[in-house]
């Protein structure tokens, strides 16, 4: 990445230019303020794509001392700074012209949004005299954005434009991480104001609470104490906490066993015997199975969202319920709550672990353990002729030690990952949870690599949601990432396809999808593709894409109509969950 | 039981705010039965009153969702408490030389003002409790309403407590929060 830092006048001697003086605080154009605001927010990546409104914020691009990933569709840009987020822990950046350019971007900011990731969008608008009056490329992106934004501005003076990139990245990051939008006007690229990043940002309206009431937090004590079948679900407020250790010191010292939401995988080794798996609309059963019989329910940063409670009527009914979550909001938004504790997940594990008692639970161990449907793993002993998902989603795990990043689209090989890879380390699962994203896997993928050069990367992908945005193909080409692309083909939208078989009499409306030869399709792109029709070739073929450098995409070619089993129909509670009747794959 | 519940809400008086708040609680599906933005007694800071229809679990849901946007900095439910909430009517009502003096009287039985005339109607503007202004329309009605306008109410707590911010919101903020906080709920 250039490292050259951005053309400032002589006059300034650090840095830090917060709290200069007169004449220390250089003058710089809106561009120039916009590339030293993000310098100074340690933003060392900005996805994004060129255009009117920003053509002169791009003129000052190449003296900035960050990287531009210049993507092929505004939408990725958005998604593809997710991934960095979420691979980094640190905010994403992306930014985007006025008009499409801001609409494209709308999808990526709802995603961030339902799962809580830091993300700083930057959009131009058309020059000020004519906001308002539908010029070329004008949207009103704020008002757009505005329920799928933690918070939006449209900056209006030169003089705003530091002081709301300072706010902005704030926002972003703190309490209930989430997406914020500046869009500036092309008015404000070419003015010029004296340059002063604040370095403290104060809100009246904004003090998210971090450190619990210690009240709630004996209360949740005293119900731990109580319990004798006791249950964790851990979500994704553990992870943006940043407290996986904290969190692995009080499930090993309470003993509770901990089922995981979609984005609360990684939060704990689901290894470790206390880590259970996948709870939910495509829990394990003996997951599902300990949420109807325990007597306490403590959830940490997760927010009882309907695919991992099903009926609400019907979710945990025995269970006196904990809530720990940093959003007041969520308490008792979905689910009854007995003893909420509103904090930041470390900050109350923190204060909870010297409440608690050391405890073993080998009764309530046992009989989670007696509930485990073993059938697949049974009928995968016989291993088929094709290439069976489960074998793939494991085979990358073995391969990889578990230790790959690896993000995924929405469907149906996104259940088989979640299920079955066995997250054993934070931040190596990137999914899109709430919003069900298509499209996600490619992009998220190359911004988690970006993020974390260190990691290896796999990008698991059903064959529709890759036809979505396979154009990143190219983004990842010219950046010359060194990630591995597993495209999950059944030639359907295979989740639809699953709901039409099981819900709507085998009515398959519209979910045979056809596709390029994938394998072709890599080559087009100058990079390795690789076709998996038969088990035994599985392996071979993940050896093999891990030992070539850049891009490579294996296409598996798996039964068209296998499906993702246990499933809880739509409407019902987790209790009604279906399984599988008999080995089909 | 769907109940009326009035909030009052400071917010930080920026462009846009109105349009935020009015926003949230379309999308999230809460009711409004009316709103009044103006301003407060504090620079900077206006004062909107909003009556929503829903359940209790439902408003207090809003609330904490109204605490989310970056602008609001307080909000009460003022329902319960001993306050006052008048709202301001104009009232065209159609008045012929023979209905005129009965019109009147109606009025004055109201405290409701005559602040303009034509030979065919009387403007009238009334204040006070919604149901106070329902009274005054009843007995109009019969004459001919020809148009109305009505503010919805605007609330203030009887006696010396303030619903107010202080320079520093925060610790009003975790209070609230922990009050709300500990109400059970049934989806």
């Amino acid at each position: 990445m250039a490292a050259t830092r951005a053309a400032v006048p002589e006059t300034s001697p650090s840095r830090t230019s917060g709290g200069l003086t007169k004449t220390e605080r250089p003058v710089l154009t809106g561009s120039q303020i916009v590339c030293r605001a993000l310098e100074d927010e340690g933003v060392d990546t900005v996805f994004g794509y060129p255009g009117g409104a920003v053509i002169p914020l791009y003129d000052a691009l190449p003296a900035a001392g960050f990287h531009h990933v210049l993507v092929r569709f505004e939408q990725w840009a958005a998604l593809a700074a997710e991934g960095y987020a979420r691979a980094t822990g640190k905010p994403g950046v992306c930014l985007a012209t006025s008009g499409p350019g801001a609409t494209n971007l709308v999808t990526g900011l709802a995603d961030a949004m339902l799962d809580s990731v830091p993300i700083v969008a930057i959009t131009g608008q058309v020059i000020q005299p004519l906001i308002g009056r539908d010029a070329f490329q004008e949207v009103d992106i704020t008002g757009i954005t505005l329920p799928v934004t933690k918070h939006n501005y449209l900056v209006n003076r030169i003089q705003d434009l530091a002081p709301t990139f300072k706010e902005a990245f704030h926002l972003a990051t703190s309490g209930r991480p989430g997406p914020v939008l500046i869009d500036i006007p092309k008015t404000l690229f070419l003015q010029k104001h004296e340059y002063d990043y604040p370095e403290t940002v104060y809100r009246r309206g904004y003090q998210p609470t971090s450190v619990p009431n210690m009240r709630q937090v004996r209360l949740a004590a005293e119900a731990i104490k109580k319990a004798r079948k006791p249950l964790i679900m851990a979500g994704h407020g553990i992870m943006l906490s940043g407290a996986t250790d904290l969190f692995r010191t009080f499930v090993e010292k309470s003993g509770i066993p901990v089922a995981f939401t979609l984005l609360g995988l990684g939060t704990f080794p689901e290894s470790h015997p206390l880590g259970l798996g996948l709870m939910g609309m495509h829990g394990h059963k003996h997951v599902n199975d300990a949420l109807d019989e325990c007597d306490l329910l403590i959830n940490i940063g997760a927010r009882f969202d309907d695919r991992a409670t099903g009926q609400v009527s019907g979710f945990a009914q025995n269970a006196f319920v904990v809530h720990v979550d940093i959003d007041p909001a969520e308490i008792g938004k979905n689910v009854r709550t007995d003893v909420p504790v509103v904090g930041d997940a470390g900050e109350v594990l923190k204060l909870l672990i010297p409440e608690i008692e050391e405890t073993r639970r080998d009764d309530w161990m046992a009989w989670i353990d007696s509930r485990r449907d073993r059938a697949l793993d049974e009928a995968l002993e016989e291993r088929p002729a094709w290439p069976e998902p489960y074998t793939i989603v494991k085979s990358i795990a073995e391969a990889t030690n578990g230790e790959a990043i690896v993000t995924t689209d929405v469907g149906q090989h996104q259940m088989w990952a979640a299920q079955h890879y066995g997250f054993n380390h934070p931040d190596r699962w990137i999914t899109s949870g709430g919003l069900g994203t298509m499209g996600f896997g490619l992009p998220s993928a190359i911004g988690a690599k970006i993020g974390r050069p260190d990691l290896e990367v796999w990008a698991v992908i059903g064959d529709g949601g890759f036809q979505m945005s396979s154009n990143e193909l190219a983004t990842a080409v010219q950046e010359n990432l060194d990630l591995n692309i597993a495209i999950i083909n059944n030639g359907y939208l295979g989740m639809v396809r699953q709901w039409q078989d099981l819900f709507h009499a085998k009515n398959y409306s519209e979910v045979k999808i056809g596709a390029p030869n994938f394998e072709k399709l890599a080559e087009a792109y100058g990079i390795t593709g690789i076709t998996v029709r038969c088990d035994e070739e599985i392996r071979p073929a993940i050896d093999r894409a891990r030992s070539i450098p850049g891009p490579v995409l294996i296409d598996f070619v798996i039964e068209p109509e296998a499906n993702v089993w246990p499933i809880v129909p739509p409407g019902a509670a987790n209790s009604g969950m279906l399984h599988q009747q008999r080995y089909e794959g | 039981m769907k109940n009326r519940r009035t909030l009052s809400v400071l917010v930080e008086d920026h462009p846009g705010v109105l349009n935020r708040v009015v926003s949230l609680l379309r999308r999230r599906s809460f009711n409004i039965d009316s709103i009044t933005v103006g301003h407060s007694e504090q620079p900077g800071v206006s004062r909107m009153t909003i009556v929503v229809i829903g359940q209790d679990e439902e408003v207090e849901q809003a609330g904490k969702q109204l605490y989310k946007l970056m602008e609001v900095l307080k909000v009460v439910d003022v329902t319960s408490l001993n306050c006052v909430a008048h709202e301001l009517a104009l009232i065209k009502v159609a008045a012929k030389s023979q209905t005129r003096s009965e019109i009147l009287q109606i009025a004055q039985i109201y405290d409701a003002r005559v602040v303009d005339a034509s030979p065919t109607t009387l403007l009238i503007e009334a204040t006070g409790p919604e149901t106070h202004i329902d009274g005054l329309l009843n007995m109009l009605k019969a004459f001919g309403i020809r148009e109305l306008v009505r503010t919805g109410p605007v609330a203030m707590m009887r006696g010396s407590a303030t619903v107010g911010v202080k320079e520093s919101a925060r610790a009003e903020r975790e209070l609230a929060v922990a009050g709300n906080g500990t109400t059970p709920h049934a989806n």
